[in-house]
């Protein structure tokens, strides 16, 4: 269509002109190879993950007794390997913590999305920041020193020191930043259109809070209450420092008890109170617990994924 | 489905919300019940600051006699049964190999994958299964990673409880919230900034290394960074993999052959201590611990500067 006026005549551009050199393209191949590889790497790890543990988890179940199952206790070094007892101190423990959690995490949320103005919400944010930041190390080792002995302690003055309540309370720390920052996100997408309309019709801030925008944003909330709760059946330092019963525990489901759950179990047969070489059985009974963890873990993460799906189907 | 139009709530007979303006119009002036309930959800705040402070207080009281006799001795001494002589210092040189580990393996590959799943692969079946597969290992607990490497680098492989075993664990623990905060970083990345570049001509590779990657850069490292002081701070799948919790003694040797000793690291020991019955190794616990608040709430302030100074709104 265009004249050329000037004296060299241009060559017309061809498609095949804009068409990438031969080392472009391999070197585009490469790289996607490479990209593609490193995304693959992930089911190498699940695969893995499931292998190692079903592959131990059945040579348990083969060799164990039945009846050494529902046994009166975890007592790993006497064959004694009773999943409701160690079944029994997780849920001890996750009651209490989400006992503490619930309504620390989901008041913060509240607050920091609905009453916080921006320059408070600088200054309180960082708060939850620092405490998700704290090794769950050094939260066990304030449970045993503090929580146990000035809090459950006063509660309960005849408590040992070792107990699941001072154990579930710090993991009740330990999630509380969790459960508000994903509550927090789940009420930040209430659009604001709905409070507007609240406000319009005389609502006053709780009740628009509490009626309105909670209610719509439920499904995130409950995500993040059992991403909380996953959580804290999957914590295992705490428990391994505060819950007492490094060797071994009875069936309880007093809080004041020193107890085991699944993942003290596991860490205590890993450590030296109950050598892994020891007893035939201990190696394998730590993949079969690993793998009634991991199952626990990962049909709760689902669940909270589905709901807050919902969350953002809706909006 | 997007432009369905949903029925509205009011329809339903005495809703909720209609009962709350209701009973917000009917109260008196002065909003008594609202006043409370703010106060009551601040408290819920205050009492996290609150737990939080008690809680460094109380480390810190119990450390700084430790500091006090000591100086900074327990940063170069070995682990000993003799609370002391006891010192960190084997643990901080596991840790920094440990952490080592982490940088070289984790983010290179959880930085490669998630520019797969966000600038590669588009809605294909694949891409979607490595997203849910990735979502659902960063819900797996740690101590089952730490099976993992139990039974995969330490038996199968033959890499024995050592700091091969633990930060190859680690590395994998890592991988997944690397790729996740990578991801959401790109996906900050507005897609001009792509369609510009590749209308110079630029091919797929050459549009992120030099567009998407160079801004989503301090998103980037602000997650990655966070990770890394996650990491530093995770004990359970190390205990798993046989990090030593007793005394120890380091053989002299080059690095190369202290990776395939025993090890332990900073957490571990925080670990190891605080179950000694012994009562001057409370003390000394609470020194280790605040040897590793330090190190994890710099990195952590670190990487909130770098947020805050590289912050962008597009």
């Amino acid at each position: 269509m265009t004249t050329a006026i000037s004296s060299p005549p241009p060559v017309p551009l061809r498609v095949l002109d804009l068409r990438i050199g031969a080392r472009r393209r391999l070197r585009e191949g490469v790289v996607r190879t490479a990209i593609t590889a490193a995304a693959a790497t992930s089911i190498l790890i699940s695969t893995l993950i499931v292998v190692s543990l079903v592959g131990n988890a059945i040579a348990f179940l083969r060799d164990v007794e039945p009846s050494a199952l529902l046994a009166d206790g975890w007592f790993p070094r006497r064959d004694m390997f009773s999943i409701p007892t160690i079944v029994a101190g997780t849920l001890v423990v996750s009651a209490v913590a989400m006992l503490i959690a619930t309504p620390l995490g989901l008041g913060a949320a509240i607050y920091l999305s609905e009453y916080a103005s921006n320059r408070s919400r600088k200054i309180l944010k960082p708060i939850l920041e620092v405490l998700a930041a704290i090794p769950s190390v050094v939260l066990g080792y304030f449970a045993l020193t503090v929580i146990s002995t000035q809090v459950v302690g006063r509660i309960n003055p005849d408590v040992s020191i070792f107990n699941l309540a001072a154990a579930g309370i710090a993991v009740g720390i330990l999630i509380t930043p969790l459960i508000a920052s994903v509550a927090e996100d789940a009420l930040h997408a209430v659009p604001n259109a709905l409070r507007e309309a609240s406000y319009g019709l005389g609502a006053r801030r709780l009740a628009t809070s509490l009626r309105v925008v909670v209610p719509a944003a439920v499904s995130g909330i409950v995500a993040a209450l059992i991403l909380g709760m996953s959580r804290a059946i999957g914590e295992t330092m705490i428990v391994a420092i505060a819950a007492g019963a490094t060797g071994g525990s009875l069936f309880t489901l007093n809080p004041f008890d020193p107890g085991m759950t699944m993942t003290a179990a596991m860490t205590s047969l890993a450590t030296g109170s109950d050598q892994v070489r020891g007893a035939t059985l201990a190696f394998p009974s730590l993949f079969f617990v690993g793998l009634l963890l991991f199952g626990i873990t990962l049909v709760l993460n689902f669940i909270s994924e589905a709901f807050v799906r919902r969350v953002r189907e809706r909006y | 489905m997007a432009g369905a139009i949903q029925a509205p709530q009011a329809v339903r007979a005495p809703s909720p919300t209609s009962a709350a303006v209701e009973a917000a119009l009917r109260a008196g002036r002065r909003d008594w019940a609202g006043l409370v309930a703010a106060t009551l959800l601040l408290l819920t705040l205050l009492t996290s600051l609150a737990i939080l402070f008690v809680l460094l207080a109380d480390v810190f009281g119990r450390a700084l006699p430790v500091f006090a006799e000591r100086g900074f001795d327990i940063l170069t001494t070995p682990l000993s049964a003799r609370p002391t002589q006891a010192g960190v210092a084997q643990g901080l040189f596991g840790s920094i190999v440990l952490t080592i580990f982490v940088v070289v393996l984790a983010l290179p590959i959880g930085i490669l994958a998630a520019v797969y799943l966000e600038e590669y692969a588009g809605d294909n079946a694949f891409a979607r299964f490595v997203n849910t597969n990735i979502r659902n290992l960063a819900g797996v607990p740690a101590i089952v990673y730490g099976l993992l490497g139990l039974a995969v680098f330490v038996t199968a492989l033959g890499a024995g409880r050592s700091l091969l075993a633990g930060g190859l664990t680690l590395a994998i623990l890592v991988l997944p919230i690397v790729v996740i905060t990578t991801a959401e970083a790109l996906r900050a990345v507005p897609l001009t900034i792509r369609e510009a570049a590749f209308g110079v001509g630029a091919t797929r590779s050459e549009v992120v290394t030099s567009h998407v990657l160079p801004y989503a850069l301090p998103g980037i490292l602000t997650g990655t960074v966070l990770t890394l002081a996650r990491a530093f701070g995770e004990t359970a799948p190390l205990i798993m993999v046989g990090a030593i919790t007793g005394v120890f003694r380091t053989a002299p040797g080059s690095i190369l052959e202290s990776l395939e000793g025993p090890f332990t690291a900073l957490p571990t020991i925080v670990f190891a201590w605080s179950r000694e019955v012994k009562d001057e190794f409370r003390a000394l616990t609470a020194a280790a611990i605040i040897v590793l608040l330090v190190v994890i709430l710099t990195v952590n302030a670190a990487a909130v500067l770098l947020r805050n100074r590289y912050d962008r709104r597009w």
